[in-house]
């Protein structure tokens, strides 16, 4: 694989129930394309937990994923509310998901944190009432810590 | 040990199991999903109540062995196929998920 790959998802933002279609594809997409199954396993993590936060908290989005040799990218674009607090939302247990998404099991405030530790880089940037882009790299060479 | 000899040993009940030859060790309890995916291990038996089509995206990207539905918990059938397609194997049985735990580590 010399050239970079470049698969891109319009994510739902009103079907609670078939939501991870994208990161599921992915973990296909990677398997197919020969990587190491902890990677997969990273990816697929960092990037459900995403894709999921993209549809119970910002009605859907565009999820692009970016991929080569040396590492695998992951682009999430949202039109949603934003996210005031940024510190405060990667807090593990912090969340502001309604007793629907809660019983669906949802809600444990661990997305954010889970996407932080299966990357090895990963930065936020939101605005209130414009949106959310989150990009995460995974490295395929070389250790996580 | 496999999900076909998994089920063998242990006597519970088969909801759907697309992949027999899967590896099968360890187990992890939770409903949560992000706990799920961020503490379950792969190959791990997945014991919960939950019973939403998200558990199958869940153990397909936490990448566990099986899902052991616990407490009798039954699923609706739209989830079965969905499960059967994306290759998720389905357990259950009428015993809490500690007495499922219980089970598991008695075979595995
Ligand atoms: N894309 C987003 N747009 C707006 N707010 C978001 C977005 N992603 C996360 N948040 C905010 O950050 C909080 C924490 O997110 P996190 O994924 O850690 O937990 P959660 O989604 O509430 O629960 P869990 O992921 O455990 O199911 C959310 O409750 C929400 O308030
Ligand atoms: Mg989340």
């Amino acid at each position: 694989m010399s050239e970079k790959l470049v698969f891109r998802f319009d994510v739902s933002g009103n079907d609670f129930t078939s939501a991870g279609q994208a990161s599921v594809q992915v973990k296909k997409n990677l398997r197919q394309l020969g990587f190491d199954n902890e990677i997969i396993r990273r990816v697929s993590i960092a990037m459900y937990e995403g894709e999921i936060n993209m549809v119970i908290h910002a009605g859907g989005g565009v999820a692009e994923v970016h991929v080569c040799e040396e590492y695998i990218e992951i682009i999430l674009d949202d039109h949603g509310p934003g996210i005031k607090d940024i510190e405060k939302a990667m807090q593990a247990g912090y969340s502001t998901a309604s007793e629907t998404i809660r019983s669906l099991g949802f809600g444990a405030g661990m997305g954010l944190p889970n996407m932080k530790k299966n990357s090895d880089e990963m930065k936020i940037t939101s605005e209130v009432g414009v949106g959310t882009r989150i990009v995460m790299k995974i490295n395929c060479k070389g250790t996580n810590e | 040990m496999t999900a076909e000899k998994f089920v063998e040993s242990t006597g519970f009940k088969v909801v759907c199991m697309p992949n027999p030859e899967r590896n099968i060790s360890g187990a992890y309890i939770g409903d949560l999903l992000s706990w799920v995916m961020g503490r379950a291990e792969s190959d791990n038996v997945w014991i919960t109540i939950m019973s939403n089509s998200n558990i199958v995206a869940v153990a397909t990207l936490a990448d566990v062995g099986c899902i052991l539905l616990a407490e009798g918990v039954t699923l609706d059938s739209e989830v079965v196929a969905l499960a059967a397609e994306k290759g998720v194997n389905i357990l259950s049985t009428d015993v809490s998920c500690y007495d499922a735990a219980i089970e598991v580590s008695k075979v595995i």
